[in-house]
């Protein structure tokens, strides 16, 4: 659920229509060519969606998909 | 609400100093490339004042062209406001000066800093004195210099900043035009992350305060992004909520120039079309306060906008401040 919605808003982000090969395991940075810009927003649209705060070091320290799910499955 | 009136834009100027200073010029000064400024910022160029021009040069000149487009005399002028925040000095006023310059021996004059959101502050202080019959006209100018204030070492602030300056005459409209409402908020608690720190009471110049350049910009880019995406949405529905008029009504939306990516998230948060959002950051940079009163000049010479249009206007800026008005086009 918390993968397919973040998944869901990194496609609107990135303006990716073929998410199907996204996994736990993609970096938005080095797999979806994500900026630091995008992934600013990526993470802002993410605490909208699911009202939880995301500390800049802690997002700092997300190397794949899988950590954001993690974070706002743990957070929420 | 007896007795008031009407207050709407009837006269544009601007003004911009002549040296381009391209993305390609500041690779040689800084460590940085015209491929990653444009990407992150869509600047291409700027302009950028010589020594002999300060804010007021370019205010006046703004000021000039706005007075002769509304066709208004100096002499006839009751009120000048001037948003900025690299003033010629710290006093006299930049308005004052200006007011010398143009010959407006009966305005009342001073200066507004709200940062980048100087102009729609101004413009609605403005506003308010016409609207309740006190005055007839005013005079708002968003005028800088940024690059007086740069380090331009720095690479994190010197490549997105630019001079200039834009100009509008406020006089009554007809009923029902003019500016519908406006929206004006701060955040203070915020500031720190634009600053120019040193050169006023908290830290007087001082040999050690021009050693650590600390008359120079700072600014923590990511926390003013993130606040300016969250704000100018935020603000531009705020403002329409209160006019009574809804996204689909809006011909134009004209932000504040820092960033296309912020201009991006911020037509994406309303649904505008790119096509409906006027920009010109790729030649100009962020100039301030400047930056909304001279893309309106543009807008408005270009022929883009016309009467009955509903425009929106909507700035951020260091303070933090934000402000946003709708104006219907009354002419
Ligand atoms: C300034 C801004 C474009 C910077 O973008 P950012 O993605 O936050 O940039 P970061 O500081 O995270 O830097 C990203 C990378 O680019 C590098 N970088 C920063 N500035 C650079 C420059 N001018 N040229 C080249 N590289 C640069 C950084 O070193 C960093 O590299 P790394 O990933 O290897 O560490 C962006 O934060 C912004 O626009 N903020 C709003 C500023 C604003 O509008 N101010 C005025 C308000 S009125």
């Amino acid at each position: 659920m918390v993968f397919e919605k973040i998944v869901e808003i990194i496609g609107e982000q990135l303006g990716i229509d073929d998410m199907s090969e996204v996994t736990m395991n993609t970096s938005l940075i080095k797999d979806l060519e994500a900026d630091s810009l995008d992934a600013v927003e990526i993470i802002m649209a993410i605490e909208d969606e699911f009202g939880v705060e995301i500390p800049d070091d802690e997002a700092e320290k997300f190397k794949n998909i899988g950590d954001i799910v993690k974070y706002v499955e743990a957070k929420k | 609400m007896n007795n008031t009136y009407s207050v709407g834009i009837t006269g544009t100027g601007s003004a911009l100093p002549e040296k381009v200073v391209t993305n390609f010029d500041i690779e040689k000064m800084v460590d940085t490339t015209d491929e990653w400024i444009r990407a992150r910022t869509g600047i291409s160029c700027r302009r950028v004042s010589d020594e002999k021009t300060a804010t007021s040069n370019l205010a006046t000149e703004a000021a000039l062209k706005a007075l002769k487009d509304a066709n208004i005399k100096a002499e006839d002028l009751d009120l000048i406001i001037v948003a900025t925040v690299t003033p010629d000095m710290s006093f006299p006023s930049t308005a004052c000066i200006v007011q010398k310059n143009i010959g407006a021996m009966s305005a009342a004059a001073f200066d507004i800093e709200a940062a980048c959101s100087g102009f729609l502050y101004g413009l609605t202080i403005g506003e308010q004195f016409i609207k309740n019959g006190i005055y007839k006209n005013a005079l708002i100018i968003g005028a800088e210099t940024l690059s007086k204030i740069l380090n331009w070492e720095d690479r994190n602030t010197c490549v997105l900043f630019g001079d200039g300056a834009g100009a509008a005459i406020i006089e009554r409209v007809e009923e029902g035009y003019g500016i519908l409402s406006s929206y004006l908020g701060a955040d203070g608690s915020g500031g720190m992350s634009l600053t120019q720190p040193a050169g006023g009471s908290r830290l007087p110049a001082s040999i050690e305060t021009l050693q650590k350049k600390l008359h120079y910009v700072q600014m923590d880019g990511s926390e003013v992004f993130k606040f300016a995406v969250r704000v100018m949405g935020r603000a531009a529905l705020e403002v329409l909520k209160k006019s009574n008029i809804s996204i689909d009504e809006i011909d134009y939306m004209i932000p504040h120039q820092a960033n296309i990516r912020i201009i991006e998230a911020a037509a994406k948060r309303l649904k505008l079309p790119m096509e409906q959002v006027v920009v010109n950051l790729h030649k100009y940079g962020n100039m301030s306060a400047a930056s909304v009163p001279v893309a309106l000049d543009e807008a408005l010479k270009d022929g883009r906008i016309k009467k009955d249009d509903v425009i929106v206007l909507v700035a951020f800026g260091g303070g933090l401040t934000w402000a946003s008005n709708v104006i219907r086009w009354s002419q």
